[in-house]
């Protein structure tokens, strides 16, 4: 999807403009029925409009004036829920919209076999049907999902990833699978289509996008249970309250009963309006923030079970440590200097591209200020790595120097009549037990030296394991590695575990025993042997580089295709329900200023003494009542930005977080609603409007 | 409150700890089918009724079995009781010849006693014979109190079970907890009382000549046993005189024990736990108070025991006593400090060493002001409702917190089984709207809290605050309702609320105001009984049997904790806010509006 989106503010008026008039859309009762808690307003609000007739003919059981008010307030309340959410979905539909523009129908050349030069037909490719195979070359759109059975080509994948860089993907290996919707940029591939029409991933993607409003998650469904029910029995206390006011008149001989004006003000200030209001764009928020961080979830129950994750599997190569190793010392053999060996060194790796290559480069300008020199100016031929010799290198004015594991160089150096000496081999030994690469350099028939290769952990990564555990979620490091080199750098990124020389049925059963012992697993992997692991584990994260077979185990997908993301999946997730349970809690907690304010309020005109309990000293019942409902129609608006942001994450300890957020919402929403009614009181009462 | 009210409270609170501390691990026992020594010599016993019932106590059921079984067992039992006050006068055991009991009262009693309510619209001493009270009421006195235990275990076993159909065996369950819990028990209250003077005999009724004639005025009844009113639609009112006054007998002390024991409350006597053959000395009254609360709090360490986490129940027992020590001292303040009015005619109720002081109104001498307020709150925060003083003569606070108490659902200890499974609703119900804010879906000890038990969770939430206020509701819109009224303005709001909020709540404990014995209020407090009781044990099972079959997820630090002060504080919050917030508007009107005019007036 575009950048422009996911860098769009949250009230950029290109959101805020349709959601406005969404509000009003959403006023119809087929939508309201959907929301219990928001219909119990919106049944409130036509009855107070309704008690407007006779209020207009001066019969109305209380001034036209304060009907109006706590009506009008009352349909503000729905305005203001309704905005929240048009709001939240707005951002999903622009990305929904932005997808399905990359969904065109688009020529599909058809082969008429399993290979390039067959016979091509030119169909429309909404007409492909899953093992169709056809031909993409330069400058044409993928017309489906598919896999490559044969070519390599540079596709622009832009339209789904918001990544502008091409990415390789060619016949065999983890690289083979193309999304429709993807343009080829050069060369060709011959594709076998994997989806048939509407099944394709960017079909799902957008039914996603879309859908994320109707579909309630289990969590979400559980807590509108509990508002349901909450607001049931407000129902019954306000229902009842009526008699009781009735009965109290008349034996008090004092007073009229409560107004239904009044009972309805109090029934929407006690039931759950402000997390029945914002509710279901929490959860499109939740969604939109797990797109803005580039990760398609394929339902809203993996965001949530995200939150839950215990344990974490880890890939070493590209999570933990940076993707390549790195030299980090150079360890001459008995009788060589240093400068000699580093120099040597440098000379062999000086058309070595690869990263190892020039980080030894780097390593011998840093440590010995040995300039690279041009190749160009002396007789140098550059000896590539070939799998035969394991060995790369770089004839050089006559010297002959390789650089290759012990293995290559000791067969090297015996073959050119060498002796491969003993110290040589325990330095290799010790770089090994240390958890990194030896590296060995010869020239001709001597070796000069071991280049240690460090696997180079990811700076900051070793706190962030620190915050996971303190969240209590424990990390485990997957590696190929054998298990010495993967306990030295196990310790030293500071994960809780490794897995050594990891095989895909190793890996699916440390799942397996993980779960066995009541744990939620998070994984994230790209190759079909993969995915069942990855169809095992709660939470998976398949990289959209990774296969077809991949995808679809995962439940989620990482545009990106990058592994560190599982660590952020986590904390969406997790922020996601804290929003959630801080507004329940807050929404609850305000009832009890909200009673402070009606009750006195409805009778103090059969008991004029519960006037003691007008602690916030409010002006008149009339204002009172009217405050209330003010109030708490606009804490729905002050709490749209909370919602759709998030409530603010700290990577803390359940106890901790359990702490400072009951602090905030629940003591905060125990006393905020006391200062805000009396100041909407003091308005009112300025304005002399109540 | 005054220092002998602290020191009253401070005792009971440590003997009570230190009784229920041990019964809770012997109850998590010998529920398992362990019994210890001393009550081995029951082992037979329990064979035996096996035997006799063929039950094989190792066959297991899941909740739905164990729930049609228990309201079957239910239904036989009110049915039994029903059946026999009616035919009383023709069975033994009836020295006084009592009468059969109206059709109303006899069901409305069958169920009282069936739901552990012992809500009482009879007088025992005038309606029932000895037979009707041993073999009926005291019977379902043991059973009923039986039935809440094996509710709590049955739910209990739900968290401590993982990936099991099974909850239990309900015969089994029921068996156990007579034999090994409630029997013995009651046969060392039932001794600890005979010797502080409770009665226990079969003889006739005694008549003593009084020192004194009195005169007395009766309200006149018709056959019915309503009252006679004249063209002016006033009660007719006799006036008598009386020289002897007729004492009645009984088996008192065994019906005693177990009616403190399960939490039933109902008296031998019409006047209850006030009586001094049921409650003679303040020694008894103590007593009395920690049989009300031993079994609910020892319930408490049984939880921490079955579920393998010692501080799990912990928490709940602090936040049940937190929450009563703050109740509790509010009522000891308000009956202590006692009447503007009568300050104003120079009426000295100050405490002393010569008097009691503050409001003496409705309490027996023998207990004074913190013997009585005290057995006040236990018997309403225990849903037990035993009385030793009329409610109704509370000051305005006085009576609210016995209400309110009640209206926290019978969580504050509550009664025997129910107390503490309505606590555990109200734990999940903490850790369903706060365990989001610690970013994971919600789970209390290990299980996840998912739809299906919000569904049971939210049933048991709404069902007493809607009997109480919709039947409290119907109270003022009818003439039955009206009827039953004794006083007028708020206190007479508050007689109705209290005697629905008592109903609903299973506690049984009476306003003594309302006129409660008619038709009217018979069957409406029988729906509030059976409604109160069974709408919440249904779908608490279903809880226990749907997180028995739940997987137990590991305890991390990014789980919510559930033991320690914080969670407690949680707990607390959410049983004053969603437990007690229903209930506000309607206290406004009765107790807080009665209070504020009576200090205001003055």
């Amino acid at each position: 999807m575009s950048q422009t989106i996911k860098n769009m503010s949250m009230f950029d008026p290109s959101l805020v403009k349709p959601a406005l008039i969404d509000s009003f859309r959403k006023l119809s009762p087929r939508n309201q029925w959907r929301n219990p808690v928001m219909f119990v307003v919106f049944i409130g609000s036509i009855l107070t409009t309704l008690l407007l007739i006779p209020a207009m003919q001066g019969k109305g059981e209380a001034s036209f004036g304060f009907i109006l008010g706590i009506a009008l307030w009352l349909w503000f309340t729905l305005l203001f829920a309704n905005f929240a959410e048009a709001l939240a979905e707005g951002r999903s539909k622009a990305q929904a919209a932005s997808l399905r523009s990359a969904k065109k129908n688009v020529i599909a050349k058809k082969l008429d076999g399993e290979k390039y030069g067959a016979k091509v037909a030119v169909i429309d490719g909404s007409s492909l049907r899953k093992g169709d195979v056809v031909l993409v070359e330069a400058g044409d759109t993928i017309p489906v999902d598919g896999e490559v059975i044969e070519g390599v080509a540079s596709v622009d994948e832009s339209a789904i990833t918001g990544e502008s860089a091409p990415v390789i993907r060619e016949f065999g290996g983890d690289f083979s699978s193309v999304t429709g919707g993807t343009r080829v940029l050069s060369d060709w591939i011959v594709v076998r289509i994997t989806a048939n029409p509407g099944e394709t991933f960017l079909d799902r993607m957008i039914a996603m996008v879309e859908g994320a409003k109707r579909q309630k998650t289990p969590n979400e469904i559980a807590l509108t249970i509990l508002l349901v029910a909450l607001t049931i029995v407000f129902l019954v206390v306000t229902v009842t309250l009526l008699p009781y006011s009735m009965f109290s008149v008349s034996v008090a001989h004092a007073g009229t009963p409560i107004t239904i004006t009044a009972l309805v003000a109090l029934l929407v200030c006690l039931i759950p309006t402000t997390i029945g209001g914002l509710l279901s764009a929490i959860g499109v928020a939740g969604m939109s923030r797990m797109m803005q961080a580039n990760v398609i979830a394929t339902s809203g129950r993996a965001v949530e079970a995200a939150g839950d994750v215990d344990v974490l599997l880890l890939d070493k190569t590209g999570t933990i440590t940076l993707g390549n190793r790195q030299a980090s010392t150079f360890l001459p053999a008995m009788g060589v200097s240093v400068e000699m060996l580093a120099d040597a060194a440098q000379l062999a790796s000086l058309a070595d591209e690869t990263p190892e290559g020039r980080s030894i480069v780097v390593l011998a300008k840093q440590q010995f200020n040995l300039r690279s020199r041009s190749l160009t100016q002396h007789e140098a031929t550059f000896i590539p790595f070939s799998a035969t010799t394991r060995m790369s290198g770089v004839d050089y004015d006559g010297r002959q120097i390789r650089k290759g594991a012990i293995d290559a160089i000791r067969k090297h150096v015996q073959a050119e009549g060498g002796t491969f000496p003993e110290d040589a081999g325990r330095i290799a030994d010790e770089v090994a037990r240390r958890g990194s690469t030896p590296l060995l350099v010869a020239e001709g028939g001597r070796v000069l030296g071991v280049i240690e290769l460090k696997d180079i952990v990811k700076g900051g990564i070793k706190e962030r394991f620190a915050e996971l555990r303190q969240m209590g979620i424990k990390t485990i490091m997957i590696t190929g590695d054998n298990p010495l080199t993967a306990a030295a750098i196990a310790a030293e990124a500071g994960v809780d575990d490794f897995l050594a020389e990891a095989t895909p049925e190793n890996k699916l059963s440390l799942i397996r025993k993980h779960q066995a012992e009541g744990k939620l697993v998070a994984m994230t992997g790209d190759g079909t042997n993969d995915a069942p692991a990855l169809a095992q584990a709660d939470v998976a994260v398949a990289m959209n580089t990774g296969t077809q077979a991949a995808k679809e185990a995962g439940n989620m997908v990482d545009l990106d295709s990058n592994p560190t993301k599982l660590i952020e999946i986590v904390e969406i997730g997790k922020q996601m329900l804290m929003t959630r349970g801080s507004l329940t809690t807050f929404s609850i907690a305000n009832d009890v200023a909200k009673y402070f304010a009606i009750i006195p309020a409805a009778f103090a005109s059969t008991y004029p003494q519960l006037n003691a309990l007008n602690v916030m000293h409010l002006n008149s019942p009339n204002s009172a009542i009217l405050s209330a409902v003010i109030f708490n129609a606009l804490v729905i608006v002050a709490l749209i930005p909370l919602a759709l942001k998030g409530v603010k994450y700290k990577a803390q300890a359940a106890a901790q977080l359990l702490r400072d957020n009951l602090l905030i919402y629940g003591l905060g929403g125990i006393i905020v609603p006391f200062a805000g009614i009396k100041l909407i009181d003091m308005v009112i009462g300025a304005m002399g409007w109540a | 409150m005054t220092s002998d009210a602290l020191i009253l409270l401070g005792t009971f609170l440590v003997a009570l700890l230190l009784l229920s501390y041990p019964l809770g691990g012997y109850m998590a026992r010998v529920i398992k089918g362990d019994a210890p020594g001393p009550v081995r010599f029951f082992v037979p016993v329990e064979r035996f009724i096996y035997r006799l019932c063929g039950v094989d106590p190792e066959q297991e059921t899941g909740w739905k079995g164990y729930t049609f079984g228990l309201i079957l067992f239910s239904l036989i039992g009110t049915l039994f009781v029903y059946l026999l006050q009616r035919v009383q006068g023709f069975l033994p055991l009836n020295p006084q010849g009592m009468g059969a009991v109206s059709p109303d009262s006899a069901f409305n009693t069958a169920v009282s006693f069936v739901t552990n309510t012992n809500w009482q619209g009879y007088g025992g001493e005038s309606t029932m014979s000895y037979l009707v009270q041993m073999a009926a009421l005291t019977v379902q006195n043991f059973l009923s109190a039986a039935s809440g235990i094996a509710v709590v275990v049955a739910l209990i076993r739900g968290f401590a079970r993982h990936s099991a159909a099974a909850i239990g065996n309900l015969w089994a369950d029921l068996t156990r907890i007579t034999l090994y819990i409630l029997l013995p028990l009651s046969v060392v209250f039932g001794l600890l009382f005979v010797g502080q003077g409770v009665i226990q005999n079969l003889s006739p009724y005694k008549d003593a000549t009084t020192v004194q004639a009195t005169q007395y005025q009766v309200p006149r009844l018709d056959k019915a046993g309503n009252p006679v009113k004249d063209a002016a639609g006033k009660p007719v009112i006799d006036t008598l005189t009386s020289k002897t006054q007729s004492l009645a007998m009984g088996p008192v002390a065994s019906q005693e024990a177990i009616k403190l024991l399960g939490t039933n409350g109902g008296g031998f006597f019409n006047a209850n736990s006030a009586h001094p053959y049921e409650n003679p000395t303040p020694l008894a009254n103590f007593l009395q108070m920690l049989a009300i609360f031993l079994i609910p709090a020892g319930l408490c360490f049984t939880f921490g025991a079955m579920v393998g986490d010692k501080r799990q129940g912990w928490a709940v027992i602090a936040a049940m006593a937190v929450l009563f020590v703050a109740l509790a001292s509010v009522g000891l303040w308000a009956e202590q400090k006692g009447v503007p009015a009568l300050s104003h005619l120079n009426v000295d109720q100050q405490a002393s060493a010569l008097q009691a002081g503050g409001n003496m109104e409705g309490k027996e001498t023998r207990f004074g002001i913190n013997s009585t307020m005290l057995f006040v709150a236990v018997t309403t925060s225990a849903s037990c409702g035993a009385v030793n003083a009329m409610h109704d003569s509370l000051t305005p606070i006085g009576g609210l917190v016995p209400t309110f108490l009640m209206q926290l659902g019978e969580v504050v200890f509550g009664g025997v089984g129910s107390g503490l499974y309505g606590m555990l609703i109200f734990a999940i119900l903490a850790v369903f709207i706060a365990g989001l804010m610690v970013g994971r879906t919600p789970e209390y000890l290990g299980k996840k809290i998912e739809i299906f038990e919000m569904k049971m969770t939210a049933l048991t939430i709404l069902v007493t605050p809607t009997l109480v206020l919709v039947l409290t509701a119907l109270a003022v819109l009818t003439d039955g309702g009206r009827a039953g009224i004794a006083n007028p303005g708020a206190h007479g709001f508050s007689e109705l609320l209290y005697t629905f909020t008592s109903a609903a709540n299973n506690n049984g404990s009476a306003f003594a105001g309302v006129s409660a014995n008619t038709p009217w209020f018979n069957i409406m407090t029988g729906i509030a009984m059976w409604f109160g009781r069974f709408f919440m044990i249904v779908p608490i099972l279903a809880i226990g049997g749907s997180l028995a079959g739940k997987k137990r997820l590991q305890v991390t630090s990014g789980t919510l904790p559930t033991h320690g002060p914080l969670f407690v504080v949680l707990l607390i919050g959410v049983v004053l806010l969603v437990g007690a917030l229903n209930y506000v508007p309607a206290l406004a009107l009765g107790p807080v509006a009665e209070h504020l005019q009576m200090i205001l007036a003055h």
